[in-house]
């Protein structure tokens, strides 16, 4: 018997609001939540503008007894507890954990989540380890000639200085923690997996996720994926990998980041994500179509060619392919949803506003859609909320479920010129009659995840 | 349509044993240590400066002049290629240098590792920061760190640090098209990439996967967050004996470094082509503790329901003898680190699966020889496993001398098990469970057709 997959729950932390119902608000209005980065003096960058999220604070979202954990949370790991519990209320179910929350609560008469029916797949990133804490300790490691390893170490002859980062420092930073942190608080003993594949994590997560319920692990999972750029290695990271704009000191957002622009300058550094609650069809139809957002009906996976080094994606097919990773995975998620191109109503690309990257993934959507890429509605991100990395799959597909829950299309932003092969321009938003909406990103590295979301209650 | 089914027909690894094959698995059957002083950074002032580390290694001696092409990446990256030319050449697929020889569509094949993360830059990193430091506000001058950074560190350092590298360069190495993921599930990480690659071909989203894992965390942060945790053995003056699986006297683990891949092949597909099937993947199962982030549910309800969930899709009854009275499973590879947490709860959790045929299964730890590979761990012991079913012998646990009243199941201790005459190895399960809850259990069975 085959086994649909619907999203129930959608929790969305980001620059642009907290919450599903912010992110969809601004995403409508067309607001950007780019602009100067204030976590810490990020002038001695060449980008210096970011999506940045103000304060968030997984306390209020966990249950009391669980608050002191929040101590040995890095920021991905908050960002995703709180999107993990807001998910939870979203779908109106209850978990072991989430009646004791005071932000997102549900109600003690909620269908209660079944623990060894429950999985959970996240995309994280690499976590970095806090600047001020670790330098801090270093510090007092400090010899003659800078670092010295002997002043580090606490047996016989060493200085102890490693003794002060905290007992479980490490436990902070290992990228499981979000989806371990997740499933304590949650009870959710099923599969589980951390998939770290940079921007493509998210659907490459979402895609597993609904593989584990149609196989028959699971019946729920939480799935979706988040990171934060917004510290200084992060930057530095993705400035040499050729991901940013150099920003000087502008301080408008509006203009910066121009998907699918020839001659667009680079993308801005976000953080945040979306966690999902996605269910067995049968199962979320207990508690009335209504809830759901969309069934997931597809999924396609692939890796792009491109050079050997640095091995990162540039968006050119690689040696001995005809076709890309890109297109691969989309026609594989169509297929696998058993759809046409000609069927698909909007896309959400990734549309990084990298200018290499933008053009792989035009060629790879041109290649499946022929001359009609350029009457798709598309439906682009990045100029509201930067690039979040892990996150970055996640609120692509929180804007694609969005948007065909609300069966509206979002106001796009755009300052410069898009290429006339695609439908990327500015525009407000407006009401559209959404069944089929394809979402798909390249990451760095070339790992592409698709998927397809079609319009609960609607066949095909 | 009948289920499809998924056959290894190529393995790899880069262990501190070395990385051919047939020496490794001579070695670990001899019951020895790879464990030693540690010689990459200078450890000795460190609560536990011993290793098991990966010596003699060069990427050009097993790929050729290919390993020009990767000579930026991280030193576990290249450990991956490594493992990954040698799975590709024994299955057939190609030479050395990733060039394909056999008849098989490369947008078919994907690539599923747990691969960890690329060390620091530390010279560089550790200059930038301690020069940026100010310590009257007790903070980093992120400025200067920035001006000092662009300055000092480079572009190949920082970007072959990501996750996701290692399979980005075995795709592009070997031309493979298909589905690709790391996962980052610590200590668990590869026996999870083995799990889900199967599961990727059994559903057919792909026909080919290499599968695995790479991890080194010898080096200073690596090191020091396991000694903050004291995870680690301290036994400084004896290091060889430090890895203690199972003994009343085990006091951590002990680290090592290394690479496991794995050609993972739908059946029909190896067989079409003339490849041979060295073993069947029979089932999988990943579940979460979903109770503490430092410590393991104290009856190992996790890792018995991973362990159950693998045997179950294998269609394996758990209590139900073989045909020779035996455990239905012959090889249990333990997580087996040495800690003293892990090791009763682990032996509690398979008494809870098997239960009167648990003493009857051997159930032994290969890390009381290697150490522990960490993400890399879980792929080399299913590594060992398909050669234990090949062979009929089992590698013991080694430092075995005084076990642990806890841990009373046939630990193999100290001597390999030649199992030839009582009917050889036919099934065998492997464990990986890892920091915060995760636990995965895969099983693999001798290929009868």
């Amino acid at each position: 018997m085959h086994r649909s997959v619907v999203i129930t729950g959608l929790g969305v932390v980001s620059a642009a609001g907290i919450g599903a119902d912010a992110f969809w608000r601004a995403l409508e209005s067309g607001r950007s939540a780019i602009g100067p980065i204030r976590a810490f003096d990020a002038s001695g960058f060449p980008c210096r503008l970011g999506g940045e999220i103000d304060g968030a604070d997984a306390r209020p979202y966990v249950p009391k007894s669980y608050r002191k954990a929040t101590k040995v949370m890095a920021r991905d790991t908050e960002l995703a507890v709180i999107a993990a519990q807001l998910a939870v209320a979203d779908a109106g179910v209850a978990t072991r954990g989430s009646g004791e929350a005071s932000e997102a609560a549900t109600g003690p008469d909620a269908p209660r989540l079944d623990p060894d029916r429950t999985g959970c797949q996240i995309g994280a990133g690499l976590l970095t380890a806090e600047i001020n804490e670790l330098t801090a300790a270093l510090h007092t490691s400090r010899g003659e000639n800078g670092f010295d390893v002997r002043k580090w170490g606490s047996a016989e002859g060493g200085g102890g200085a490693m003794d002060n980062l905290p007992p479980l420092w490490m436990l902070k930073y290992l990228p499981n923690m979000l989806a371990c942190h997740v499933t304590i608080i949650h009870g959710a003993e099923g599969p589980s997996n951390t998939i770290t594949c940079a921007e493509a994590s998210g659907l490459l997560s979402l895609g597993e996720s609904a593989r584990v319920i149609e196989r028959g692990d699971a019946d729920a999972c939480f799935s979706g994926g988040v990171e934060s750029k917004i510290n200084p290695v992060g930057l530095l990271r993705l400035t040499y990998e050729g991901r940013l704009a150099e920003t000087g000191d502008a301080t408008d957002s509006g203009e910066i980041v121009r998907p699918y622009d020839p001659d667009a300058p680079g993308g801005v550094p976000g953080e945040g994500g979306a966690i999902f609650l996605i269910e067995e069809g049968s199962k979320a139809s207990v508690r009335g179509k209504g809830r759901a957002y969309a069934r997931l009906a597809g999924f396609g996976a692939a890796h792009s060619g491109g050079p050997l080094f640095p091995g990162v994606f540039d968006g050119d097919p690689g040696d001995g392919f005809a076709d890309s990773g890109i297109e691969r995975a989309v026609r594989a998620a169509l297929a696998d949803a058993g759809i046409t191109p000609g069927e698909v109503d909007a896309i959400v690309p990734g549309a990084f506003g990298v200018a290499s990257c933008d053009r792989g993934e035009r060629n790879a959507l041109a290649a499946v859609f022929g001359a009609r890429l350029a009457e798709i509605e598309t439906i682009t991100i990045t100029p509201t909320v930067g690039l979040t990395a892990a996150g970055h799959g996640s609120l692509l597909a929180a804007a694609g479920a969005l948007a065909i829950k609300h069966q509206r299309l979002p106001a796009r932003r755009h300052g410069g010129t898009p290429h006339a092969s695609m439908r990327v321009g500015p525009t407000d938003a407006r009401d559209a009659s959404l069944r089929t909406v394809l979402v798909c990103t390249p990451s760095l590295g070339g790992q592409v995840g698709a998927i397809v979301l079609t319009r609960h209650g609607e066949t095909g | 349509m009948s289920a499809r089914r998924v056959v290894i027909t190529g393995m790899g690894w880069v262990t501190p044993f070395g990385h051919d094959l047939e020496t490794v698995w001579a070695r670990l059957l001899a019951g020895e240590s790879a464990i030693g002083p540690i010689t990459k950074f200078d450890a000795s002032t460190f609560a536990t400066n011993f290793g098991g580390e990966v010596r003699g290694f060069d990427l050009a001696r097993v790929m050729g002049g290919a390993a020009a092409n990767h000579e930026r990446a991280g030193e576990g990256v290249k450990f991956a290629l490594a493992a990954a030319s040698m799975a590709w050449r024994q299955a057939g697929l190609g030479d050395a240098t990733g060039r394909l020889t056999a008849d098989v569509n490369l947008s078919r094949m994907g690539v599923y590792m747990g691969s960890g993360e690329g060390p620091h830059d530390y010279d560089n990193f550790f200059a930038a920061s301690l020069a940026a430091w100010r310590e009257e506000g007790r903070a980093v001058d992120t400025v200067e760190w920035a001006r000092l950074a662009l300055d000092r560190m480079t572009a190949a350092r920082e970007i072959e640090q990501e996750p996701n590298l290692s399979i980005s360069h075995i795709a592009r190495a070997f031309g493979c098209g298909g589905p690709a993921y790391n996962c980052m599930t610590a200590c668990a990480a590869s026996t999870q990439a083995s799990g889900e690659a199967y599961e990727i071909i059994k559903r057919g989203d792909a026909d080919l996967m290499f599968a695995g894992g790479e991890h080194s965390m010898l080096h200073i942060l690596g090191m020091t967050g396991f000694i903050r945790l004291t995870a680690m053995s301290t036994r400084r003056d004896d290091y060889a004996t430090a890895s203690r699986p199972f003994s009343r006297t085990r006091d951590g683990f002990v680290m090592g470094e290394g690479a496991g891949v794995l050609v993972l092949e739908e059946l029909d597909h190896a067989l079409a082509r003339g490849a041979t099937p060295l073993a069947e993947v029979a089932g999988y199962g990943s579940t979460a503790d979903a109770y503490r982030i430092t410590d393991i549910q104290p009856e190992g309800k996790g890792a018995q329901k991973a362990m159950l969930a693998a045997l179950r899709h294998a269609g394996i009854d758990p209590r139900e003898p073989d045909g020779r009275g035996r455990a239905p499973v012959q090889y249990i590879s333990a997580h087996g680190t040495g800690t003293p947490e892990n090791d009763g709860i682990e032996t509690a959790a398979v008494k809870g699966v098997f239960g009167p045929l648990a003493d009857k299964a051997c159930f032994c730890s290969l890390k009381s020889m290697t150490g522990h590979l960490i993400q890399a761990a879980g792929a080399v012991e299913l590594i060992a496993c398909v050669l234990a079913i090949r062979d009929g012998k089992i590698p013991p646990t080694i430092n075995l001398d005084d076990p642990d009243p806890e841990c009373d199941l046939d630990h193999v201790p100290n001597v390999a098990r030649d199992l030839t005459d009582e009917g050889g190895v036919e099934v065998c399960l492997s464990n990986s469970f890892g920091f915060g809850g995760q636990n995965d259990t895969i099983c693999v069975r001798r290929y009868r057709g």
